[in-house]
């Protein structure tokens, strides 16, 4: 099975192990990605809401490289949710918005290239690995199966919602990745927070904002008595797993929920070692969950020039909150 | 024979052009065109042009009637609205002139020129063509004859919930013979598992109940419980119906209902038809107390015996030796003349919601569900509570719209939902003291007393909050919401988003099509919606009859209504009914296919195609053969014919012909006519 790959700029810096987790399992799973060349940025969250045209245009840019270097593939696979959006939505506005089509193709026609809307078929990496690998090829893949973990399956907002070509069974309450987790062998929670905000940006712009919406999925995680969050996106992953602390100094709390990519899991599940999959590199650590299932973890891989920021001195009076009384809900 | 004679071969034609108001004369200029029907056409035998301000009113009939009189007329053309509305009027008062009512014809400029064209020039230059059309087409028309069917006395009732009932009884009375058909053990559908009615509180089975025994005991109702229609023949007046009583493995002969055969029964069953899956019954049983026939039926899938080999304690313990192991499904036809589709409705599976809980959170409740736990003979005696049974709940918030007016699911109000969750919110207040919330996007409240209702349910100090609930989650992150369910919902006139914790959920969930509405619908040969309900005739002016002649409609399976609504209309199918019944016997229109068996070459294309399933293969002839008490005349099979070997009587080759030779004609160059001021 041949892809295009749209990688993103994420998988090359802040979830490099979602790229080598998938690097790692890609060959068991018979795919075979080719990276889409001289790929720009995808916008990201907001640019689409702040410039039209021009975001679309970026996001065209693309789909353009990727119909021009396709070669016995229409399909652009992203395993980033923004990207997998942001491709999504411009394929989609591009097809049924003469307009708009016409001022992006203007704009590409600047730099030689153009792009023939609906020659290109958008897809989510889970989707490509539910329906074209298949859970049947997947559960003969596994070796050690993930028994006993009991794994949050968390898909953030953006990769379900909108929908616009109804790719996942339910835009509320998708079941896909639990599906997949138990076919790995794990105990799947039911995780009624599994498409809820992880903040975006609000990390950047509010911060408040950002801990309150972090701290309802790691105390909703930790109230199910899940060992481990998985999730599929990058932005998710970084939000929960390296403002943890953060979250933590913030509401005086001590929750340790450890967020891993899919992928990761899976690559356990196919027997890889964990140090291949990118395992040691998140903030919180996995290695303790990990341990109930015998994977040997290696030590958390200190993060060079980084030492971990000291909780700012709040300036005013403190925003009303609710911690204390959630204490106990952490394990 | 002189040139003008080879034209007109004889005939002298009335052409009559309606203004409908200004609906046609709008945009046709109808004095014009009478005019020239008159001049132009006069070689074409036309003799009489007329126009006329409304002619379908009595004035307008008259023209026609007066002229076939006077003029001698002996064909008639009204160029009006569509043959829909008004072809039996014409035809009517072409008859009462004195001629055979087919020799009229309609051109349709209202629908097919006024309507969809705003150039008057143009549009006055259609009609014309139009009306040379059928002045073509009506020459080749023939006097044609009614086809008479008698009509069978007996009728079938299909569904023995209040809308089968009410119709079961209007017939019964009137001294009339019907069998009535009902899947489950008993008669009394979904109204017997209510507990009150709304807007008048009055207990549903003190008002079920005497129906249910009046049809138990009625001498001209044959009721078949477990029973179910296979195969439906024949036609209007004379339908045969093969309907498969399941096996109960209960003598009804012998059994006097006395209960101690389901006392004994060792196999305890979660009842998920009645008590919808909050109750138990046994593996003999009877649905409920009042339960009409009162003879017991044995759930083969969950029966000891049939599973193991062994247990057969229903038949120790039973006194008259009822039971009998050995029982086996019965087939039997009957004839009958006319047929009532009662079936009802499915409660939509608020699981396809997964957002709201259904399923995975225990204190969240169907509409169904609470409308058990409420009944006095339901599994908690009448005892509202949570899922554990014992604990009442001390807020409880009730989800208007749960799979209706809901794009995702289905798009129509389900129009019970608001007056069944106020009734719910009353009977909380009232044997709780909780405090309620009810989530709602609109209140439609436009029955007798409705309103009024609701206001009483407001004064009764029920929170209403105005938006549709996004999620109902356990996931607690405020003080107050730990243990409880957190509605959350926008508040859509507040214009913020809020947090309600409350004990228990009730989901109003949507009333849909029956899961198998369309194979019934095909089986009785009449049509569904798109949503699925059974498809009126008319859904205003004849909203309990279908296209296929003899088969009616009642009750929720045309569309969710409330219960006065549904008994309005089982008393509606028995009263056309009653009619038909006293008639004796049918006029059915005779525009019908028929096979010309000289080019038939036995294909059987045509038989498949038909919608009323009115054509079928004669092996022994290698035919195929149309049913014309069946046929209604739709032309499928004329098109699809690919020996030409069908033809229809109103749509002949000929006709159909010279209609558009007619069309083409245009003798009338193209003149041009003022635009309207």
């Amino acid at each position: 099975m041949k892809y295009m790959f749209y990688p993103g700029c994420s998988l090359h810096r802040s979830a490099r192990p979602y790229l080598d987790s998938l690097a790692a399992i890609q060959e068991k799973l018979t795919m075979e990605l080719q990276e889409v060349e001289d790929w720009n940025c995808c916008g990201a969250t907001e640019y689409m809401s702040v410039y039209r045209a021009p975001a679309h245009a970026l996001v065209g840019r693309n789909l353009a490289l990727a119909q021009q270097q396709s070669n016995g593939s229409d399909t652009v696979m992203a395993a980033c949710s923004a990207c997998y959006l942001n491709l999504e939505k411009t394929e989609n506005y591009m097809r049924t918005d003469e307009e708009l089509n016409n001022k992006v193709n203007t704009a590409l026609a600047e730099g030689d290239l153009h792009y023939d809307a609906g020659s290109i078929q958008v897809r989510h990496l889970l989707d490509i690995i539910y329906n074209d690998v298949g859970m049947d090829r997947i559960k003969n893949l596994v070796t050690n199966p993930l028994e006993g973990l009991k794994v949050a399956a968390y898909y953030g907002c953006m990769i379900v919602r909108p929908d616009v070509n109804q790719r996942w069974n339910s835009p509320e309450y998708p079941t896909v990745l639990e599906e997949l987790m138990e076919a790995l062998g794990a105990e799947v929670i039911d995780f009624p927070m599994k498409t809820h905000c992880c903040s975006g940006h609000m990390t950047q712009i509010s911060s408040d904002v950002a801990y309150e919406l972090i701290r309802r999925l790691i105390y909703g995680a930790t109230h199910y008595e899940a060992d481990i969050l998985v999730t599929l996106c990058p932005m998710c992953q970084l939000n929960l797993d390296a403002y943890q602390i953060e979250m933590n100094n913030h509401f005086d709390t001590d929750y340790v929920m450890p967020i891993l990519y899919f992928t990761q899991l899976m690559g356990l599940a196919f027997g890889i070692e964990p140090e291949e999959l990118g395992i040691g590199r998140e903030f919180v650590s996995a290695k303790q969950a990990l341990a109930k299932i015998g994977a040997p973890v290696p030590d958390e891989v200190p993060e060079k020039g980084k030492p971990r920021r000291k909780k700012k001195k709040e300036e005013g009076l403190p925003m009303p909150q609710v911690s204390t009384r959630f204490n106990g809900g952490s394990k | 024979m002189t040139g003008e004679e080879a034209q007109t071969n004889g005939h002298r034609i009335g052409v009559y052009v309606c203004h409908c108001g200004t609906n046609i004369a709008g945009v046709v200029d109808v004095e014009h065109v009478s005019e020239w029907a008159k001049d132009a056409l006069g070689d074409r035998g036309v003799v009489v042009g007329k126009d006329y301000k409304f002619m379908c009113s009595d004035l307008g009939q008259e023209l026609i009637q007066k002229d076939i009189e006077r003029e001698g007329l002996d064909r008639v053309v009204v160029a009006a609205c569509s043959p829909h509305l008004h072809e039996k009027t014409f035809r009517n008062a072409t008859e009462r002139g004195g001629l055979n009512p087919y020799l009229c014809e309609m051109a349709s400029i209202r629908e097919q020129v006024s309507w969809v064209h705003t150039n008057k020039a143009i549009a006055t230059e259609k009609a014309k063509a139009m009306i040379s059309g059928a002045v073509e087409r009506v020459k080749e028309h023939e006097s044609l004859e009614p086809f008479r069917v008698p009509i069978e006395e007996a009728t079938l009732i299909v569904g023995g919930g209040i809308a089968g009932i009410q119709s079961a009884l209007e017939i019964a009375n009137a001294g009339h013979p019907v069998y009535l058909v009902e899947r489950e053990p008993s008669i009394g559908g979904h109204m017997a598992q209510f507990d009150k009615t709304f807007p008048t509180l009055d207990c549903s089975a003190c008002i079920l109940t005497p129906r249910m025994s009046e049809v138990g005991v009625h001498p001209n109702i044959e009721l078949l419980t477990w029973s179910e229609v296979e195969k439906v023949e024949g036609y209007v007046g004379n339908f045969a119906v093969t309907i498969r009583k399941k096996a109960s493995y209960v003598i009804n002969e012998d059994c006097t209902g006395c209960g101690i055969c389901w006392q004994k029964c060792p196999k305890k069953v979660i009842d998920d038809k009645f008590e919808v899956g909050l109750g138990y019954r046994k593996a003999i049983y009877t649905p409920f107390e009042q339960a009409v026939p009162k003879y017991p039926v044995i759930d083969h899938d969950n029966c000891t015996y049939f599973e193991k080999g062994s247990c057969k304690a229903c038949e120790k313990f039973c006194p008259t030796e009822a039971i009998n192991f050995e029982d086996e499904d019965e087939v039997i036809t009957v004839n009958v003349g006319n047929i009532v589709l009662a079936t009802g409705y499915d409660l939509f599976d608020a699981r396809r919601i997964p957002q709201y809980g259904y399923g995975r959170l225990a204190n969240v409740f169907t509409s169904l569900e609470f409308e058990r736990m409420t009944n006095a003979a339901g599994p908690t005696d009448g005892d509202i509570v949570l899922r554990d049974g014992v604990t009442a709940p001390k807020s409880v918030g009730i989800v208007h719209c749960v799979g209706s007016r809901d794009r995702n699911f289905n798009n129509y109000c389900s129009s019970i939902c608001c007056m069944q969750s106020l009734k719910f919110a009353h009977l909380v207040h009232e044997r709780t003291g909780a405090e309620v919330f009810n989530f709602y996007i609109d209140i439609r409240t436009p029955a007798k007393e409705y309103d009024e209702f609701y206001q009483r349910v407001l004064d009764e100090g029920t929170r209403f909050v105005r938006g549709r609930v996004a999620e109902v989650t356990d996931a607690a992150r405020l003080p107050g919401e730990e243990g409880k369910l957190i509605v959350q919902v926008e508040d859509t006139l507040a214009g913020q988003q809020r947090r309600i914790p409350v004990d228990m959920v009730i989901l109003s969930a949507a009333l849909e099509p029956r899961t198998d509405a369309y194979e019934t619908a095909k089986k009785f040969g009449i049509a569904c919606s798109a949503n699925g309900w059974f498809t009126e005739k008319h859904p205003k002016l004849d909203p309990v009859a279908t296209m296929t002649e003899g088969v009616f409609i009642a009750g929720c399976s045309t569309g969710p209504k409330d219960i006065p609504a549904t008994v309005s209309q089982g008393s509606a199918a028995a009263a056309r009914i009653l009619s038909y019944i006293e008639m004796g016997e049918l006029a059915l229109e005779p525009v019908r296919a028929t096979v010309i068996a000289e080019q038939c070459s036995g294909c059987r294309i045509c038989n498949d195609l038909c919608p009323f399933n009115a054509i079928s293969y004669d092996a022994e002839t290698e035919l195929s053969e149309i049913n014309i008490a069946l046929c209604q005349g739709c032309g499928t099979c004329v098109a699809a014919c690919p020996a030409g070997a069908i033809t229809g009587t109103g749509f002949s080759n000929e006709q159909v012909l010279a209609q558009i030779e007619g069309l083409l004609m245009l003798n009338v160059e193209p003149q041009p006519v003022a635009e309207p001021a």
